[in-house]
């Protein structure tokens, strides 16, 4: 089992498997994808009852992701898992490709098709309910932006999760304060959101969404209370990891030029070396 | 004499129930044939005369309110775990506010939920058109991965709610909730996908599907008292449509008319034009539904009739179309 420090380093390097894989299909949702890639390295590597030879298995844990848009931190963090070879990646968003710019299931290790907003919770909730039914022992795992609580059908699932008392359920959220218009306070506000939560029946917990030992404390905890759907507001920064590429609108699908790719790349590089330094001092 | 056998007495056929009721009772005994079957509601177990369901089955029950996103979206996380899903809710609601979910979730996700849209068409008559489903048609023919199926009686929709569960695709089913005449007989065989022909004709043929065909087959009856051979065929099946069916009919006879509670717009009339044309088939056609306009206040019935999808009006149609 991967311990804090090999987590860190295994999202530094995805932060710079993210980049490259979007320098090459020149397209992406750059910086949600660094938003979240913490979150999928956490899940991936010590929460998920999944693997590629178990991916059948109808009590594997589910993961769907509801903010499709930011799927290459997710292809990054499957082909790491082994789901398919890395190499596949060099496809994404080619003509042809099975792997689109948005979650589909003809990708291994994908559960459902996503992009549209609003609709991994309904799912989710769904995928819950069928597992209550049967007293299954799996989990659904859901991340949603933001943003897109602005749609109405994250609520209304949200009541059912909680009429049904779905403690097979996490969500967690994607808390970076920012969307393609702007900051999320200004679009449409959300604050605030934990009381919102609370009040919709979850149980929620909050914590730093770019510290892994923080995310796995918590998500290594579900479900916070028996009976209760578990939420975690994951608190992030859009962009996180480049400097200029944080808290900027302007990189939600924002490629990189040359010079911008080539100075990211110096920032993920070193920060990937300091993470190696730190697990080698370690061992 | 009541209104029903007064009905069927019109018609020359036993008189059947709802397919409302038919399709709840079907779902009720594939429900104890199988736990996995499940049944997802808006609040609308009482419009789908699912309380019965409810009451001795509650365990395979998921109510969610009024919340036609979720109903799909639920539905949709059941059948990706395995379930047998049937999610109902008024044909008006189901595939207008739920449209996006429908396309995505299930659909495009390949999630076989079974899509029971019940008051369809103009089911719900006077209380007007946001209770309509005149577009249903035309909105899911053109998402990949759908099929549309409007059972013409109580057989058909039997047939159909048994043919769903075991359905390896998404399938919308569509119904009123006026008793339907029993139109074939209890040997025949049904398959999604396959017309069935309820009568030969060689002058003109009805291709109808639902609530109008019994009303085409009274036509055709009163056509053939005036000496006037003409067809009819059951096209339960909207998507896909049975090509050689309608190219064999159209072939076969001077003229063809589809008739369906639809918008003429996007529906099975249109469909057969399509195939139709591109089959070199040159006929005389016409496609009878609702017209592109804000729909008269009525009950089902005196919808139909002012717009002359009645056996009066499909047999004047007819005329006209053979003598033009």
């Amino acid at each position: 089992m991967l311990d804090a420090q090999q987590l860190s380093l295994k999202s530094a390097r995805y932060r710079r498997s993210i980049l490259r894989l979007i320098k090459r299909a020149g397209a992406g949702h750059t910086s949600g994808d660094l938003s979240c890639v913490d979150i999928l390295n956490v899940l991936y590597n010590r929460v998920l009852n999944v693997a590629p030879e178990t991916f059948a298995d109808p009590d594997r844990d589910r993961f769907i992701q509801s903010k499709g848009h930011s799927v290459e931190a997710l292809y990054v963090v499957l082909a790491d898992r082994g789901f398919f070879p890395e190499s596949e990646l060099e496809t994404v968003c080619r003509f042809g490709s099975h792997f689109v710019g948005h979650p589909t299931r003809k990708v291994p290790g994908i559960e459902q098709n996503t992009g549209a907003l609003g609709h991994g919770l309904p799912m989710s909730v769904g995928a819950a309910l069928a597992g209550k039914m049967d007293a299954r022992p799996f989990r659904v795992f859901t991340l949603l932006g933001d943003g897109e609580l602005a749609e109405g059908s994250n609520w209304e699932a949200s009541l059912t999760a909680a009429h049904y008392g779905l403690d097979n359920l996490v969500v967690i959220v994607d808390r970076n304060f920012l969307q393609i218009t702007g900051p999320t306070e200004d679009v449409c506000a959300l604050e605030p959101l934990e009381a919102k939560f609370r009040d919709f029946g979850y149980c929620v917990r909050t914590c730093d969404g770019h510290d892994v030992a923080a995310l796995v404390q918590a998500l290594e905890s579900v479900p916070f209370r028996e009976g209760r759907p578990s939420l975690l507001l994951a608190r992030t920064i859009k962009g996180k990891g480049v400097s200029f590429m944080e808290n900027d609108p302007s990189w939600h699908h924002g490629v990189p030029d040359e010079e911008q790719y080539a100075a990211a790349m110096r920032e993920l590089d070193a920060a990937v070396a300091e993470r190696e330094a730190e697990v080698a001092a370690d061992d | 004499m009541t209104e029903r056998s007064a009905a069927a007495a019109r018609g020359g056929l036993t008189m059947g129930r709802p397919n409302l009721v038919e399709f709840a009772d079907t779902l009720l005994a594939l429900g104890r044939e199988d736990r996995d079957v499940v049944v997802v509601t808006s609040d609308s177990r009482g419009s789908g005369k699912l309380t019965g369901f409810a009451r001795e089955l509650p365990d395979q029950v998921v109510e969610v309110g009024v919340a036609e996103q979720n109903l799909v979206g639920i539905a949709a996380g059941l059948a990706s775990a395995g379930k047998k899903v049937f999610a109902v809710s008024p044909a008006c609601f189901l595939t207008a506010r739920a449209l996006e979910q429908i396309k995505n979730d299930v659909a495009y996700s390949g999630n076989p939920v079974t899509l029971v849209g019940i008051s369809a068409g103009v089911s719900y008559g006077a209380l007007g058109s946001t209770h309509h489903s005149l577009h249903d048609t035309a909105a899911l023919r053109c998402i990949n991965n759908v099929d549309i199926v409007v059972p013409a009686d109580n057989f058909e929709t039997r047939s159909a709610v048994r043919a769903a569960a075991e359905c390896p695709r998404p399938v919308y089913l569509r119904f009123g909730k006026k008793p339907m005449p029993d139109l074939h007989k209890p040997d025949a065989s049904f398959r999604i996908g396959r017309a069935m022909r309820l009568r030969a004709g060689s002058d003109a043929v009805f291709v109808a599907t639902g609530e109008t065909v019994c009303r085409a087959a009274a036509a055709a009856r009163a056509l053939a008292e005036r000496g006037v051979s003409a067809g009819v065929i059951s096209m339960h099946t909207v998507k896909p449509l049975d090509r050689e069916a309608l190219l064999g009919a159209a072939r076969g006879a001077n003229a063809l008319i589809t008739v369906e509670e639809h918008s003429v717009y996007g529906g099975l009339g249109e469909a057969c034009a399509a195939v139709l044309l591109q089959g070199g088939v040159r006929t005389r056609f016409r496609i009878l539904g609702l017209p592109d306009e804000y729909t008269v206040t009525g009950s089902q019935e005196e919808i139909f009739r002012h717009y002359g999808i009645s056996p009066e009006g499909l047999t004047e149609l007819a005329g006209q179309l053979l003598n033009a």
